[in-house]
């Protein structure tokens, strides 16, 4: 029972040490990115990695999650006889929530782990160590073009995630289930306004920066870990310890950011 | 302030959480000489290597490098101190994204203002002079483990630091290879002038390489001197090391079986 409580302290403690960790990671980024030198080509190359090859995985979860939302609300707005509003649906529930939150974690899965894997073995291997002794501070030439390019990669994402899935339902309720595409296209319209596309861009460049943020912190900072002096299992560890918080924040600060815009 | 001495520790503690591990160490590394730190395993040399890169900071002392106390100055002052260091990694450290002749230039990338052929002109004389220039474009998964230490060797000397820090060079290598290697470090220090601290416990290397010799024992400094001098030592904590005497296992048969059968959590 002691060692339970003490264990749950310690928890306790190293989540708190890492939060702070991070928040101070974003700081220090925050500052040094606009000291020389400028990280152009590196931040060219790391919205290559996180967004564009991030688009095939969009494109096919945007398009099958468009064509759920698009049988789902059919079914449902059938049986009020309110089929007519099926675009409207589709399109304020992608641009509002479904977009920003499934392109976040569409990218934590398939960049957000890679990233922080890429850090934690540079930092056991030694690499971080090289960068600082060679006189290159590491958060700044590691950390900030990856921060960066997901600041800018995922609401870009979003936009496409945002189109594919909008025509993804006009493909399922128009084309196979026969509601009118003047009703559909119309609806959308009429009933999507600037605030709800503001709303979308806000999310996403926050969950942007978020992900990228928490991957990069667990990687970089696996050292001061409990785990890190493990090798292969605490980089694993860090990995899945990255996906899981970065997408539990996602979904938190998708209802904070929305609570406090609506 | 710069003295005959580029680099003086005095009175240094490091500790990891409640775990003392290097008490009260003094030492002082000449200008253009080879030192070799060099203890058993444990004895904390690395310890104390990764405090004189400033890479941990100590619980106490003082490390004062080409004029400049790294315990207690700025990361400006200590990062403009690190241009002239050069440090070759036990495993060498190589960026895995990058080939060898990229990994060797970055420093000169992020530190100069050189224009890219001057950049292409030094990378491969500094290839060619530990023998990798055939090899300059492999990545660092294509090379052996002699050829990875001899790259990250070229890129720790690519600024012609006037410091210059090897961390186990020897270590997984075969005798061959071990040898050209400190051939490799004693050409280093005559033509180049640089200060050399080498952390080891290859004996051969260490005779081979040394103009000096400090010798760490349970994280506290048991002797500094000519590899003579070593040599000639009486201490046996020293002539243990020297003639790998395994240590004595004198524990009272009491305490032995408390150990073996305590709980876990104690």
């Amino acid at each position: 029972m002691i060692k339970a409580i003490s264990n749950l302290g310690s928890y306790a403690i190293e989540t708190i040490e890492q939060t702070g960790r991070t928040f101070n990671l974003l700081l220090i980024i925050a500052w040094k990115m606009f000291l020389p030198p400028y990280q152009i080509f590196p931040i060219i190359k790391q919205i290559y990695f996180i967004g564009a090859r991030s688009l095939t995985v969009i494109i096919i979860s945007g398009g099958t999650i468009g064509m759920v939302l698009g049988l789902q609300f059919y079914n449902t707005l059938e049986r009020f006889g309110s089929v007519s509003v099926l675009g409207s649906a589709v399109a304020l529930s992608i641009i509002r929530e479904l977009g920003p939150v499934m392109t976040a974690l569409m990218v934590v899965g398939r960049a957000g782990s890679a990233i922080c894997a890429e850090l934690g073995i540079m930092r056991i291997s030694e690499q971080v160590d090289a960068l600082e002794c060679m006189a290159i501070p590491p958060d700044k030439y590691l950390v900030a073009p990856k921060l960066i390019a997901g600041i800018v990669s995922v609401p870009l994402l979003n936009f496409v995630f945002n189109v594919v899935a909008i025509g993804g339902g006009y493909f399922v309720g128009v084309i196979m289930l026969g509601v009118s595409e003047g009703s559909y296209v119309n609806g959308m319209i009429d009933s999507v306004v600037w605030g709800d596309v503001r709303l979308g861009m806000v999310k996403s460049i926050i969950f942007g920066m978020l992900i990228t943020l928490i991957c990069c912190a667990k990687g970089f900072y696996l050292h001061l870990s409990r785990y890190g002096s493990q090798g292969a299992e605490g980089v694993s560890r860090a990995t899945t310890d990255a996906v899981v918080i970065s997408s539990i924040s996602v979904l938190f600060f998708d209802f904070l950011i929305g609570a406090l815009m609506s | 302030m710069e003295t005959a001495n580029a680099i003086e520790i005095r009175d240094l503690d490091v500790d990891y959480g409640s775990r003392r591990i290097l008490s009260d160490i003094n030492i002082d590394i000449r200008q253009g000489e080879i030192m070799v730190i060099m203890g058993g395993s444990g004895s904390g040399k690395s310890t104390l290597l990764r405090c004189i890169l400033g890479l941990k900071k100590p619980s106490a002392g003082h490390i004062n490098m080409l004029g400049t106390d790294i315990c207690h100055t700025s990361n400006k002052k200590l990062y403009a101190l690190r241009e002239q260091m050069g440090v070759a990694f036990q495993g060498g450290a190589l960026f895995t994204s990058m080939t060898v002749a990229e990994n060797i230039q970055l420093p000169l990338r992020e530190h100069t203002n050189l224009d890219e052929n001057t950049i292409q002109i030094m990378t491969r004389i500094k290839l060619d002079m530990v023998n990798m220039l055939p090899h300059e474009n492999l990545m660092p998964s294509e090379l052996s483990g002699g050829m990875k230490k001899r790259a990250a060797l070229a890129r720790a000397i690519i600024m012609d630091p006037k410091l210059l820090f090897f961390d186990e060079p020897s270590a997984g290598l075969d005798p061959i290879t071990s040898a050209e290697l400190d051939e490799l470090i004693v050409m280093l220090k005559e033509s180049m002038k640089m200060t050399i601290v080498v952390v080891t416990h290859e004996l051969e290397s260490v005779f081979a390489i040394a103009d000096r010799i400090a010798i760490l024992g349970e994280g506290r400094l048991v002797q500094v001197g000519t590899p003579e001098e070593i040599k000639s030592s009486t201490d046996e904590r020293v002539t243990g090391l020297l003639n790998r005497i395994p240590r004595e296992n004198n524990v009272d048969k009491d305490v032995h079986i408390e150990r073996l059968t305590r709980d876990k959590e104690q």
